[in-house]
């Protein structure tokens, strides 16, 4: 519901500044590629975006069977290879860290919430297959203790096999607002961070641990670089 | 696949960086007369000899290789301009110059597809590759003051691939400063070369143990 609502603004707010559609999905892209875990999906943007590409399609065969200036057609045709690539490489960006962090996903709803409907298809799928896999080929044939894939043993507390991405870790994003120290999240384990005060200018760089911008990047403050 | 894996550790490799440059807009002028443009990326055009138009910088790579145009190369990359340039960043020790996020990507893309549309391009590509220089040199003495206490770094002004470059291990390197300031959270400031040395010595460590 909420991310429904924040989903709206930022919609809003980028239609006002007027950026196309593929310097969205660019960014979407980079933003994807440099977070360590795995962003909202951008439903409506690639929506569109697949809209276009089909309509450039057509409109490129419509073109080369009318003899339009070739010139023209193979511009029109790089523009559309452009896309496609940016729009297959967030896909499959996606899919790898899916697959990565398939079973983390799978058990938190806030993650698995992110997802689209067909990567929680093949998600599931994955984790389906996955998990056989494994049962076959080393989990049952060990003592009963051992069987399960997400712990250690049955005296582990919590899923300690499972692969989480780490939210620590440093990534580069470049703020796109000002933003003011209060914004940024506390770095909850380490006190050192508190000393350092942090603000940031539109277009200033900065290294700075995942976990801290999480929220900024969400609501388009900020974006990777 | 392993090639997308490793491309995440250092999130983007020089291609994917060239790919997102060649999105930048130039200024080319046409010899030829073409309708509008209205592509997914924008719309551009319409192109009439002799009458600048501004493209990204792709769509005028293609043009200029069927010679339909050449290109304007952007303002700061003359002479004059990248002398003043490289004279500022000799001059201050800490200070980035602001030249464009994607400066390396784009010189390059210009003097491999568009070399006879830059005047003086020996000249204008030996000044980038000393700015080039210069600066990342700068990047590197700026790294050694990194301490157990930087938990984030802010730079004014570093270029795309300049980023890129250094990504990989300054975030192995803060990494490990917070995993080892966790461990020891009341010590005094460390010398700065003293995690990577422990680092060091533990790998030593290890082979010898190997053998």
């Amino acid at each position: 519901m909420e991310s429904g609502s924040r989903d709206g603004t930022t919609e809003d707010l980028e239609s006002l500044i007027a950026t196309t559609d593929a310097e969205l999905l660019r960014r979407a892209w980079r933003n994807e590629k440099a977070a360590p875990e795995i962003l909202r999906y951008e439903k409506h943007l690639v929506d569109r975006i697949e809209g276009q590409i089909q309509l450039m399609e057509e409109t490129v065969d419509d073109y080369t069977e009318t003899g339009v200036d070739p010139l023209t057609v193979s511009l029109y045709q790089m523009d559309l290879d452009r896309t496609q690539f940016l729009l297959r490489s967030y896909l499959r960006t996606r899919l790898l860290k899916i697959e990565r962090f398939i079973l983390h996903i799978l058990k938190t709803d806030e993650l698995h919430e992110r997802l689209s409907d067909k990567e929680k298809i093949f998600a599931r799928r994955c984790a389906g297959v996955i998990g056989k896999h494994l049962d076959d080929s080393v989990l049952l044939n060990l003592p009963e203790n051992y069987q399960s894939a997400l712990r250690q043993s049955t005296t582990s507390e919590e899923d300690d096999m499972v692969l989480e991405p780490r939210l620590d870790t440093f990534v580069v994003c470049k703020a796109r607002e000002y933003i003011s120290p209060s914004e940024f999240q506390d770095d909850s384990n380490s006190s050192l961070s508190m000393d350092l005060i942090l603000e940031m200018e539109p277009g200033e760089l900065s290294f700075i641990p995942y976990r801290r911008v999480q929220r900024l990047l969400e609501s388009g403050k900020l974006e990777m670089v | 696949m392993t090639t997308q894996s490793e491309a995440q550790s250092s999130a983007f490799s020089a291609e994917e960086m060239e790919f997102v440059a060649e999105d930048e807009l130039v200024d080319i002028v046409p010899n030829m007369r073409m309708e509008p443009l209205n592509m997914i990326c924008g719309d551009f055009g319409p192109f009439l000899p002799q009458i600048a138009a501004r493209v990204p910088i792709w769509l005028a790579v293609a043009l200029k290789k069927r010679g339909k145009c050449t290109i304007r190369p952007p303002e700061w990359m003359s002479v004059e301009k990248l002398t003043q340039v490289l004279e500022a960043e000799r001059d201050s020790e800490k200070e980035f110059q602001s030249l464009p996020f994607h400066y390396i990507e784009i010189s390059r893309l210009l003097f491999h597809h568009a070399r006879d549309d830059i005047p003086d391009i020996y000249m204008v590509r030996s000044l980038i590759e000393d700015i080039r220089d210069v600066r990342f040199h700068k990047v590197e003495t700026s790294l050694e003051t990194f301490d157990g206490r930087t938990s984030a770094v802010q730079i004014k002004s570093l270029s795309a691939m300049e980023v890129n470059i250094v990504r990989p291990f300054v975030m192995k390197a803060l990494q490990a400063f917070q995993k080892l300031g966790g461990l020891v959270p009341e010590s005094d400031p460390l010398p700065d070369s003293r995690p990577p040395e422990v680092d060091k010595a533990a790998k030593g460590r290890r082979t010898l143990r190997g053998r």
